[in-house]
């Protein structure tokens, strides 16, 4: 079912959901939201399934006309957000006429806004999922960013009569500057005590060298022991990794799938999304937690997203 | 050399690491694919995705469903029984048809005048050894082949290109490798294969695992164009040949 018409593009938005997983071997990478709990916000607003796939709006948001009736929802990056010019709120079920248009003005913080539309966007699943990887050129629309005239369409379901928002407190907020909490290794120990000390006390500034692939750091140099070289081994999102220069490197989503810089230490996956809404002149400070305290935060973050949508709140 | 025994590292909250040893040999790497293949076999609860790389295998879990230390212990025990098998398993061969040097291969002539050989002698060293597939990495669907003879073996290019050509087949120090898709790249581009290694609608979707081995065979560009034509047509079938 065709939902909507692409007027204007945005900065870079693609769609995206859970991710691809089973194919890192291949050299093909997990893809998918970059903030996950967003994502599945997004869908539950509209009743999807939470592994649907929504647009990922990238800093500058596009501009869409209906061309049915339809629900959608925004979350993520607080972007404001207007239906027929008049302003909407995020964070909600917001229903929708064949003609509207749904246009967004600047992001407030955070930098991607998750877009769904009831139903779930209608693309061929590649290799498990329905996310863009644009270097690979496939998944989403033709393995590419979304462009003028596109038509996105979505799977043909009836909207459903019960609207529903998200609780204030449960909607993210984000700083520009933030703590993620990391596991030391797997390679710490090719750092001196002081190249890790450095690391975990400084504050770290996101550049604009920062996309899908990964983001490039600005701070006091991390010190080797002696080499800044290994034999390349795998990359997960999340790895920080320090090439020679000593500025760190965090690894996200669309990086390739292999490495050859040591990795310092790896951020825990439940403050995955708070990274994922990093955006340039943020600044990043690290925190080191046991692998046992990681877990329990893991269960707590697991079951958060489990029992999402008994938290959200019907609206009349 | 491999370490006496294998390193298990953290890697995040969902990963753990095991290190076989930190070089990269075909004894390390052999052992990194016997025990992918082992854990594959036994099947280990909570164990999502398994990653075999030049001297380590990457297992990715789900921490609601194991521990750390579980699969550890899994591990230890999958391994006393791998020390007592023959450690290679029977491998692929795949025969990848190379047309070497001219506008195909860039950087031949830089490789063979470096080693004081000529276009021909490099092209004959390069295709005539057996490589294993360490690993696939960099971008989909990319084999890390190795090893090159020492009298071919040449660093990667001081600045590298912007973009390399689909199928390109290069050098780096020891490595050897092969272009999927058109990417970034440094390494020294000695050839180009009609040969397409990756596909999305493929089922896996790379020609190429951890554990084949590759032999490069010249062809010449009449041979070229009519394999490029079966590939664009969907009818070319990969050889494949027992070792």
């Amino acid at each position: 079912m065709k939902v909507l018409q692409t007027l204007k593009t945005g900065f870079f938005t693609t769609v995206q959901d859970l991710g691809r997983y089973g194919y890192l071997k291949y050299g093909v990478p997990i893809s998918g939201a970059m903030d996950t709990f967003s994502l599945v916000a997004a869908n539950l607003l509209v009743a999807n399934n939470p592994s649907d796939a929504c647009l990922e709006i990238t800093i500058i948001g596009p501009e869409f006309q209906a061309l049915t009736d339809t629900q959608i929802a925004v979350t993520g990056g607080c972007i404001s957000l207007n239906i027929n010019g008049q302003s909407v709120p995020m964070w909600q079920t917001l229903n929708i006429r064949e003609g509207d248009i749904i246009s967004f003005g600047k992001m407030k913080s955070g930098c991607r806004s998750y877009l769904s539309i009831r139903g779930g966007i209608n693309v061929p699943v590649v290799l498990g999922s329905r996310s863009t990887y644009t270097r690979g050129k496939f998944g989403g629309i033709d393995g590419r960013q979304l462009k003028s005239g596109d038509v996105i369409e979505a799977f043909d379901v009836s909207t459903v009569d019960i609207r529903y928002r998200m609780p204030e407190n449960l909607i993210p907020q984000f700083e520009s500057s933030f703590n993620v909490r990391v596991i030391l290794g797997p390679q710490a120990d090719m750092f001196t005590d002081l190249g890790v000390k450095t690391f975990l006390e400084n504050p770290y500034k996101i550049t604009v060298e920062s996309d899908r692939m990964g983001y490039r750091l600005e701070g006091p140099p991390v010190e080797h022991k002696g080499k800044a070289d290994i034999v390349s081994d795998a990359l997960l999102p999340g790895a920080i990794q320090v090439p020679r220069d000593g500025k760190p490197i965090v690894i996200m989503r669309d990086a390739q799938t292999t490495g050859g810089y040591p990795k310092i230490a790896v951020a825990i996956t439940p403050d995955m999304d708070r990274l994922g809404q990093a955006k340039p002149n943020d600044t990043v400070r690290f925190e080191e937690i046991t692998l046992k305290e990681a877990h329990e935060r893991f269960l707590e973050y697991q079951k958060r997203l489990f029992n999402l949508s008994e938290k959200l709140i019907k609206m009349s | 050399m491999s370490y006496t025994s294998a390193r298990f590292l953290p890697f995040g909250d969902n990963a753990l690491l095991v290190e076989i040893g930190d070089k990269i040999t075909s004894e390390i790497n052999r052992k990194v694919i016997a025990l992918n293949e082992a854990i594959i076999n036994v099947h280990i609860k909570g164990v999502e995705e398994l990653v075999p790389t030049y001297r380590s295998l990457l297992i990715r879990y789900n921490p609601l469903e194991t521990t750390h230390e579980q699969i550890i212990s899994r591990i230890l025990e999958i391994e006393k029984i791998l020390e007592d098998m023959p450690t290679e398993t029977k491998a692929r061969k795949i025969v990848i048809p190379v047309i070497y040097g001219g506008t195909y291969g860039p950087d031949l002539n830089y490789v063979a005048k470096t080693h004081g050989l000529t276009e021909e002698q490099v092209v004959k060293l390069h295709s005539e050894r057996v490589y294993r597939v360490y690993m696939i990495g960099f971008v989909a669907g990319f084999p890390y082949l190795g090893e090159v003879p020492d009298e071919i073996a040449t660093p990667r290019l001081a600045t590298p290109r912007l973009k390399v050509h689909t199928g390109s087949v290069g050098i780096a120090e020891k490595q050897t490798g092969i272009y999927p898709c058109e990417a970034p790249g440094g390494w020294q581009i000695i050839g180009r294969t009609p040969v397409k290694l990756f596909n999305h609608l493929w089922q896996p979707p790379a020609l190429l695992k951890p554990g084949d081995m590759v032999k490069f065979q010249p062809i010449t560009e009449a041979e070229f164009r009519k394999i490029e034509e079966l590939v664009q047509n969907e009818a070319y079938i990969p050889r494949f040949e027992d070792t």
